[in-house]
């Protein structure tokens, strides 16, 4: 346990390190020392710009992210689950996934302007919806026929199909959807706010930075980075505990 | 004629593959009695699963018509469990034992404490007590084996459906299992179609014994199997009335394996004489 917690964190701390070191004596405007970014950061991120700028980007992302989740998982069943439906779609969906989601945001804002939270939020969802609506279309579609003959035979209903054979079985491409989309999500998040003057964890840094806040304008992206990290932590935490059952089948599969 | 669990008559079935049909099973008549336990025999591609994912109806024929218990099945009837050929697959990984077992009961809308009762009891039938809180990829494929048993039993079905259900374990392990199938067929007075391509296992199991054709597949004969009901590995395997029913079998088998088929296109000839066989 210890063990793996300092391989886990021994990279990181010799990157931090060579940072601290050599930009120790920097003069640079635009790179100052690691020294005093980390001087900046308690009197930057004090209780208001929390309030006023993380917790409503957090909150746009959650909600992004659950919306594109729900409608992800529930189309993805629909169309996974039907040939015809899936021939119907495959075309149209590989061509929107090609589709960079950040271009949609002044397409969005024409409709819900640029400054309030619906644009952000549609474009966070948007952007994470074809990662998660793919995997569930794989995931489903590639259910065993065997799982499936065994849940007809015995007369499970619709909804204990779908609950306990369908979800359950396609849960291990779902949750490699959802983590894509999760990197997705907070890339947008950010991107969503840059076009806006608005608040927001984004807004913040393109704020710091024309303000030639730079030691504040690095707190942010530092803080970005550090929110990621704890994102996938969160995600890795519920993953590791609704998909044990997966790791032991690749395991003895492996074993094999 | 009220006794007949099932009846299968004229079953057909073509599969329609990309611009290439596979006529798997062309014309199968037969009956099997409530509390009858058949086996069917035929080499292997001669659409033993076809047969039984008809009669499970889990598969649309082309032709012909299964009842169960005087209805037509049209889609999976209630009262009917299958094991699958496939069964480590059939198990729901992502459920340990006891949740496999227990999830169709779950749907019939049984009490928790009876389910829990009926699971038990299952599992003690077949062995597996110990494993309950285990997970199917923990187990041996003998074991994974036994849990598609237990669900099977503890659903309580009036009809058995089992395909191949032995191919793949060891000998000791399908000894017993054979035993199982027997003893859990003798106390639960189940009706049961036992699918193998072993010859030995047909007739060590069966009552009756239906020998298919190869593609496209009709009856070949029904043979009846003079055994005692109480059967023993040992003693019954090394009985004459074993090996004369065995010799029989294997004969039939062989034929079939090259391309004999009971009459050239003559569906009345081949209904009398499943008639026969079946009333004989
Ligand atoms: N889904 C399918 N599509 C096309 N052909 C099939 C399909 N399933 C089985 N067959 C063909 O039908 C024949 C009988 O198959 P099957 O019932 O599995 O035989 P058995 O169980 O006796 O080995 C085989 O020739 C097989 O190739
Ligand atoms: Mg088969």
């Amino acid at each position: 346990m210890t063990r793996r917690a300092l391989v886990a964190l021994g990279l990181p701390v010799v990157l931090v390190a060579t940072w601290w070191v050599l930009s120790a004596g920097s003069t640079s405007f635009f790179w100052p020392p690691l020294s005093a970014i980390v001087a900046a950061f308690p009197t930057t991120w004090t209780a208001d710009p929390i309030a006023h700028d993380v917790l409503p980007s957090l909150a746009r992302l959650t909600a992004g992210y659950l919306v594109a989740l729900v409608v992800g998982v529930a189309a993805g069943v629909a169309i996974g689950s039907d040939r015809v439906l899936r021939a119907l779609c495959e075309p149209v969906l590989e061509f929107l996934r090609a589709i960079p989601p950040p271009v949609l945001v002044p397409v969005i804002a024409l409709f819900a302007g640029y400054t309030g939270s619906t644009t952000k939020v549609v474009t966070i969802a948007l952007g994470c919806l074809w990662p998660i609506l793919l995997n569930t279309v794989e995931g489903v579609r590639s259910l065993d026929e065997v799982l499936r003959d065994t849940a007809r035979s015995y007369r499970l209903g619709r909804l204990t199909t779908l609950r306990q054979v369908v979800l359950r079985g396609s849960s291990p491409r779902i949750a490699a959807g959802a983590r894509q989309a999760l990197s997705v999500g907070v890339i947008l998040m950010v991107i969503s706010e840059l076009f806006g003057a608005d608040r927001g964890l984004g807004a913040a840094v393109v704020r710091f930075q024309r303000g030639f806040a730079i030691p504040q304008m690095w707190t942010g992206i530092i803080l970005l980075g550090l929110l990621g990290v704890a994102l996938s932590g969160l995600f890795r935490l519920v993953e590791h505990r609704t998909l044990a059952w997966y790791r032991g089948l690749r395991q003895a599969e492996r074993e094999v | 004629m009220s006794t007949t669990a099932l009846d299968v008559r004229n079953l057909a079935k073509t599969y329609d593959g990309h611009g290439r049909d596979v006529e798997a099973v062309r014309d199968l008549t037969f009956r099997v009695d409530r509390g009858e336990l058949v086996c069917v025999v035929g080499p292997s591609g001669a659409g033993k699963t076809t047969l039984l994912r008809c009669v499970a109806g889990l598969l649309d024929s082309s032709g012909g018509t299964v009842h169960l218990d005087g209805v037509p099945v049209t889609g999976p009837p209630a009262g009917m469990a299958v094991v699958f050929q496939e069964y480590g697959r059939s198990l729901f990984p992502w459920l340990t034992v006891r949740g496999n077992v227990g999830l169709p009961l779950k749907e019939k809308g049984l009490d928790r404490p009876t389910r829990a009762a009926k699971v038990d009891a299952a599992l003690a039938a077949v062995g597996l007590c110990d494993s309950a809180d285990a997970h199917p990829w923990q187990l041996s494929g003998g074991m994974q084996q036994r849990v598609a048993i237990a669900r099977a039993v503890a659903y309580e079905p009036s009809v058995l459906l089992m395909d191949e259900p032995f191919a793949s374990v060891d000998a000791q392990t399908r000894a017993e299992l054979e035993d199982l199938v027997r003893d859990l067929w003798q106390d639960l007075g189940v009706t049961v179609l036992f699918v193998t391509h072993d010859i030995d296992e047909a007739v060590y199991l069966g009552q009756r014994v239906l020998v298919l054709s190869n593609r496209p597949t009709v009856v070949l004969e029904d043979v009846r199997v003079d055994l005692p009901t109480a059967r023993d590995q040992l003693r019954t395997r090394s009985s004459p009335a074993f090996a004369a029913a065995r010799n029989r079998v294997y004969e039939l088998v062989q034929r079939a394996k090259q391309g004999h088929r009971p009459l050239p296109r003559a569906t009345g000839a081949r209904a009398m004489s499943t008639g026969t066989t079946a009333e004989g």
